[in-house]
């Protein structure tokens, strides 16, 4: 069954709108019959044009002033449904910021969530969502059991981004009532790190390293094979956890979801809480001592070998043809 | 300087994860460890009331089954005293109603600052800490890299996608650990004998001010309709490094383009 109005959650990263917000509105526009969006941009109008060539008719765009987008979102689209105006479905992306929203969101009109969404399939009275779950290994329907608005937050690169070509939409700018004590997270300063490649869930190529590679010290080899195939370095959660890298670089489950032409795992013996980040990648190469390492199961070129022999080799194998 | 730290206890995630047959939740029955994700949080805390020289940690923590080998794990860390919500009518609650039964749980420690992980590594929802900061009333900042408390101020890195964000917020508020932002120290053979009598105050629902119907599975607005196995990936080519596998992968890579 067709929805009436789905809404979209538009995140944005320096001025532009997220990768999952493009690919959320594709589908928005399949689920339901008109497309809206909510935003927090200084800047809409440029903003919103982008977002009307991908379908969005109506953007609504609130003022949050230094807080945290958390709170001050939530209560802007809790009034608006409280009014009458809101969605049958909001579709939110799986981010810092999107969690936050949804969560109090949920409490704000007692509306449950369904997390880690990978895909949508019709029901009986309204879409139903699809998960991931055993490291991929199976996917489990679920469904609302009460009313609408339905809440979904969806994990990136579920679905492919495509533009319909729409006009620019209309913007209604929404200036919260009565900012709470919940509005008082603000951001006092942004920090951003010097990042030199392509992002880890943009990425045509991602190395990753894990617990196999013995010590810390040891992932700037994967740094640095990650540069001369001009990739992007990730990491298994055991490596995260261990304090090597930052969260940032995590692929899994509980970190970010990559699907490169070539995801090259170093060390990683395949635990489904990273497989289910990164099995969607169009070629895997596994290089592990163990050959009974779950990751050799979905591996199409599997290493039995060292990392500590195998990577430096590799290295210079590369540097020669360069 | 009080402190609550939520804590899940899961089944071990080493070993394979089953679901129920009828009600397609997860099966959470026999022995329940601690969830890895919380360690950091209940580090955190230790040092921040260590810092701050006065004040405790309480940990909250919910289970279907009046488990507590994980909530002793953590009590042998430090923590000071434990607060469970063990009840037949939590089970198949999901992530709004689990914060209900928290929410409530928590108000009763009157702590400055809530600490939780940023999601289990079962049920990996990432809302539940945000849903009892708005059903508490307070602040949440989510995804924590370093805290520090300032007065009736918490300062907080928060873990952006370019960097870090300096957050503040006045207390009480809710904050959720990223983890591998601080080492969970390993229990001392002297906190492990003294957490055997560390009190846990066991709840019911009930206790709680709670209707069973706002938890468990009556209170969980969804359910799983259909479970089924996803598109297997076929294992290609394995071979064994005897010194010349760099040059396989080479080729492989070559073959794909990408060099």
């Amino acid at each position: 069954m067709a929805l009436n109005k789905v809404w979209v959650l538009a995140e944005a990263f320096e001025g532009k709108p997220l990768p999952i917000v493009l690919e959320l509105l594709t589908e928005a526009r399949s689920l339901g019959t008109t497309v809206e969006a909510v935003a927090w941009s200084p800047d809409i109008d440029a903003y919103a044009a982008e977002l009307g060539n991908y379908g969005v008719t109506k953007v609504h765009n609130i003022d949050i002033g230094q807080s945290l987008p958390g709170a001050p979102v939530a209560t802007a689209i809790a009034e608006l449904v409280q009014a009458g105006d809101g969605p049958d479905a909001l579709l939110v992306g799986m981010t810092y910021d999107g969690r936050d929203i949804a969560g109090r969101l949920s409490v704000k009109i007692d509306k449950p969530v369904l997390t880690n969404v990978v895909g949508f399939s019709d029901g009986a009275s309204g879409p139903v969502s699809e998960h991931a779950i055993f490291g991929g290994s199976q996917i489990v329907k679920a469904e609302f059991t009460g009313g609408s608005p339905y809440i979904f937050v969806v994990r990136p690169k579920s679905f492919a981004a495509e533009p319909s070509g729409g006009g620019a939409p209309e913007v209604v700018n929404h200036n919260v009532s009565d900012p709470g004590v919940t509005f008082a997270a603000v951001i006092e300063n942004r920090h951003v790190e010097a990042h030199e490649g392509p992002k880890l869930d943009e990425a045509a190529v991602v190395v990753s390293g894990g617990r196999g590679l013995g010590e810390a010290e040891k992932y700037s080899m994967i740094e640095e094979l990650a540069k001369l195939l001009k990739a992007a370095p990730g990491a298994s959660r055991a490596i995260v956890d261990a304090g090597w890298v930052p969260y940032s670089y995590q692929v899994g489950q509980t970190g970010k979801t990559v699907k490169p032409t070539v995801y090259i795992a170093c060390g990683i013996s395949g635990a489904t809480q990273h497989m289910v980040g990164m099995k969607g990648a169009k070629n895997i190469i596994a290089i592990n001592k163990d050959q009974e390492a779950p990751i050799f199961s979905i591996a199409d070129l599997g290493v039995v070998g060292d990392v500590h022999k195998v990577l430096p080799k590799l290295i210079e194998a590369l540097k020669a043809r360069s | 300087m009080n402190v609550v730290v939520c804590v899940k206890q899961i089944p071990d995630p080493a070993t394979p994860g089953q679901l129920d047959p009828t009600t397609h939740t997860l099966v959470r029955e026999g022995k329940l460890v601690i969830d890895d994700s919380d360690m950091y949080g209940v580090e955190m805390a230790l040092q921040l009331v260590g810092t701050a020289g006065s004040g405790e940690v309480t940990l909250v923590s919910m289970a279907p089954n009046g488990e507590t080998s994980g909530l002793r794990t953590a009590l042998a860390m430090g923590a000071a005293k434990a607060i469970l919500v063990s009840d037949d009518a939590l089970k198949g609650s999901d992530a709004l109603g689990t914060a209900r039964v928290l929410a409530a749980a928590i108000k009763r420690a009157e702590p400055d600052l809530i600490l939780a992980a940023t999601e289990s590594t079962d049920g990996y929802t990432g809302t539940t800490p945000v849903q009892v900061a708005e059903l508490l009333g307070l602040p949440s900042i989510t995804f924590a890299k370093h805290i520090e408390i300032d007065g009736s101020t918490v300062k907080v890195q928060r873990q952006t996608e370019a960097g870090y964000d300096e957050v503040t917020s006045p207390l009480p508020a809710l904050v959720t650990v990223t983890a591998g932002v601080v080492e969970p120290r390993y229990p001392s053979f002297k906190g492990i004998m003294a957490a055997k009598n560390k009190p846990v105050d066991e709840l019911k629902v009930g206790d709680l001010g709670l209707e069973a119907s706002q938890v468990g599975q009556a209170g969980a607005g969804q359910q799983i309709t259909d479970v089924a196995a996803a598109e297997e990936r076929k294992a290609g080519e394995i071979v064994q490094d005897e010194g010349d596998a760099h040059e396989r992968i080479v080729a492989f890579l070559d073959q794909l383009k990408v060099i």
